[in-house]
């Protein structure tokens, strides 16, 4: 059994609380309880059917407007999987926050009204998936019965939909019609489509293949904490906690220490305090050293033939997530998995255009929910790699010094 | 497919968990572990063992204690304690009703579970405290599931689900002005079940009540009370006789037991995963109240 996370995307309209309802209604995992207070919330409402959209409803004040304002997680399991639903609200006034789901997604779920085939939204939620390089693609082509579940109608939206992809590069598409209001085609097979041979949707989520996402070639290990015992027993001990976020480390492995270049060589791992003699990618380990040499929180442990880049100049795909806005010359910090240093935007060149790709030159601020190419500079030179082939390596924060709010996602180019 | 690298569902939810802590201790200075002996907080005191041995555990626990404990919760506190060699605070309801001369909660099951929030936000103050680390889990509740993992509170302890810091990847945002602190939810991802699996497979100790036993009881409104001095006696309550078993561990006041003949994790986990209805629903008194009763106590600095 595995974890497999994923957002959906999509506005009310879309049906994308109905859909994560239904999931979570035919999988069984709403609860007796959680039933009855949706039933009473329903019994307000005026036609007093069960409204699954209800079931990702959150805070009060998202209640009272009818609106979801931020990323809630909702969970389910089956037998084969767990599932992690970061349910983000799809309206372009909302793009961080689907940024932010998006973030640790392993899959994305596009909802398609079929009556209305590929929109501006659809265009919009695409080009994000793309941008934050969600490896799994499952475009839900919604609301079949209102189009009397018509197969040409469904084959037009996925040429049309599979063209789109190829410009953005999208990998592994999976189409299927489905109605979430009526259950089809979600766990259940639907006599409905039967022209439709494919897998529910609840079974691809059950069977995408992930092995393949973890980075098993590339060694980084980011330094969190120094334990350091400083007993009778263990004097002179130093092991370096963290976590593998890609690659294998065994003892006895030449490792080099970045940003200083240090070398040495592993004299033990521990994983859960069990001494082995490798640990992967995404395992929790200590990692002791040969040599005593001085390094701490924020420093990575690589392999010298899998060096990442190392420099103080960034080209960066920077998601804009603050309402003041962001304006060249400009300083921040920059936090990279546990590394922080001083940064400065120097400059924008271009605002992309969300809905169509479309590049502004010129652009002389960045507004909340803008998405805009920079180039920074930071403090000193750090290692990092680049967010299209190392996701866990090329993703950083932009943190405001004097508020310390998260201004700010950098996707590393 | 099963590789040499495959990473079990329980081993992800762990290493997630280990460097969440790991985090908390390399970006605060005087971090604590809120400790109540359930469950959830024994699960995160397991983790921190797995995050910092063979060194000692960089924050203290901290037991905000309402005096109406389950004595065998108190009594596993203690002993757990003693085995692991780590520093337990312990800060009384009791004394800060006295000290601030705060009104008691009166009624049938008059709880203090309102009031630890001024305890625990003393006891932030007189150890300054920039951050605890609670067991809090998204699948409990609808307010949790839109709360961050590091979750800011300003100088009263309040949380404003609209001012949350976007959490990016695996980065997590722990700067924070003086007088502010946050909370920690290391087990966020996880739900009642993985907590229970996970308790399974690392041979995990718990107080006794997780398990079936006999225990005087009454009913009200559907729902089993321990006796016990605490709760007012009405003259048609009737003490009953159950086998019982706790699924949340919180004050006698305000935590139901459900009947139950399950004497070991396994048999709970096949009564769990049989049962339709959820943990806090079931056996907390004190969410019925309202529906947006956790939304608001959380605004109101509860953990």
């Amino acid at each position: 059994m595995d974890i497999l996370r994923f957002i959906t995307a999509g506005s009310v309209d879309d049906g994308k609380s109905t859909l994560i309802g239904r999931l979570l209604y035919d999988s069984k995992s709403i609860l007796i309880d959680q039933m009855e207070a949706l039933e009473k919330q329903s019994r307000l409402k005026e036609d007093g059917e069960i409204d699954l959209a209800l079931v990702t409803d959150g805070l009060r004040a998202e209640r009272e407007q009818g609106i979801t304002i931020d990323v809630a997680y909702k969970y389910f399991s089956t037998a084969k999987r767990k599932f992690i639903i970061a349910d983000a609200p799809g309206h372009i006034q909302y793009t961080r926050n689907m940024v932010t789901g998006a973030s640790k997604a392993d899959l994305i779920i596009i909802l398609i009204d079929a009556r209305n085939g590929v929109a501006e939204q659809t265009r919009r939620h695409s080009i994000i998936a793309s941008l934050l390089n969600i490896p799994h693609l499952v475009v839900a082509i919604n609301k079949m019965d209102l189009v009397d579940f018509a197969e040409d109608i469904y084959n037009n939206i996925v040429i049309d939909y599979s063209e789109m992809g190829k410009s953005l590069g999208l990998k592994d598409i999976h189409f299927l019609p489905i109605s979430a209001l009526r259950g089809d085609n979600i766990v259940e097979k639907s006599e409905n489509l039967s022209w439709y041979h494919g897998e529910t949707l609840l079974q691809l989520l059950e069977n995408i293949h992930l092995d393949n996402d973890i980075n098993l070639t590339v060694p980084r290990f980011p330094i969190q904490f120094v334990i350091r015992p400083q007993t009778e027993e263990l004097p002179d001990y130093r092991g370096y906690a963290g976590k593998l976020i890609s690659g294998i480390y065994r003892t006895g492995d030449q490792i080099m220490v970045l940003p200083s270049g240090l070398k040495s060589r592993i004299s033990s791992i521990e994983v859960g305090g069990k001494q082995v003699d490798f640990a992967y990618a995404p395992q929790s380990a200590v990692i002791t050293l040969i040599d005593d040499i001085d390094i701490g929180r924020g420093d990575l442990l690589v392999k010298e033939d899998h060096l990442p880049q190392v420099n103080q100049e960034l080209d960066v795909l920077l998601c804009w997530m603050d309402k003041k806005p962001l304006h060249p010359g400009n300083k921040y910090i920059l936090q990279i998995n546990s590394l922080t240093i001083k940064a400065m935007v120097r400059e924008i060149e271009y605002r992309l255009d969300v809905n169509t790709l479309t590049k502004n030159e010129e652009v002389y601020e960045a507004m909340l929910n803008d998405i805009v190419k920079v180039s920074i500079r930071t403090a000193a030179p750090l290692p990092f790699d680049s967010y299209k082939d190392l996701r866990v390596n090329g993703g950083a924060i932009l943190i405001d010094e004097t508020s310390n709010a998260t201004v700010g996602a950098c996707m590393i180019q | 497919m099963k590789t040499e690298y495959t990473v079990d569902y329980l081993d992800q939810l762990e290493s997630e968990a280990i460097h969440i802590l790991r985090e908390v201790a390399g970006q605060f200075e005087r971090p604590a572990l809120l400790f109540s002996g359930g469950k959830d907080s024994i699960t995160l005191v397991h983790l921190a063992l797995k995050a910092f041995r063979p060194g000692k555990f960089p924050f203290p626990l901290l037991h905000i204690d309402t005096g109406h404990n389950f004595p065998e919760a108190l009594e596993f506190r203690d002993s757990l304690v003693g085995q692991i060699g780590e520093k337990l605070i312990i800060r009384k309801v009791e004394d800060t009703i006295r000290e601030k001369k705060l009104t008691e909660p009166r009624g049938k099951f008059a709880s203090r579970n309102q009031l630890q929030t001024y305890t625990l936000l003393d006891a932030i103050a007189e150890f300054e405290f920039d951050v605890c680390i609670g067991g809090g889990r998204r699948d409990e509740e609808k307010a949790r599931a839109k709360e961050r993992i590091f979750s800011v509170r300003d100088e009263f302890g309040q949380w404003d689900p609209k001012l949350q810091r976007p959490e990016l990847w695996n980065t997590y945002n722990g700067k924070i002005h003086k007088g502010e602190n946050v909370r920690a939810f290391p087990i966020s991802n996880w739900t009642e079940l993985d907590v229970w699996n996970y308790i399974r497979r690392e041979k995990i100790s718990l107080p006794s009540i997780y398990f079936s036993h006999d225990r005087e009881v009454i009913e009200f409104e559907g729902q089993l009370v321990a006796y016990s001095s605490f709760i007012l006696l009405d003259p048609s309550d009737t003490i009953l006789k159950k086998k019982v078993r706790y699924r949340t561990v919180g004050d006698m006041t305000c935590t139901a037991a459900v009947e139950s003949t399950a004497i070991d994790v396994d048999s709970i986990i096949e009564e769990i995963t049989v049962t339709r209805t959820s943990e806090r629903g079931e056996t907390r008194i004190d969410d019925k109240f309202s529906e947006a009763a956790m939304e608001d106590r959380k605004k109101n600095g509860y953990f």
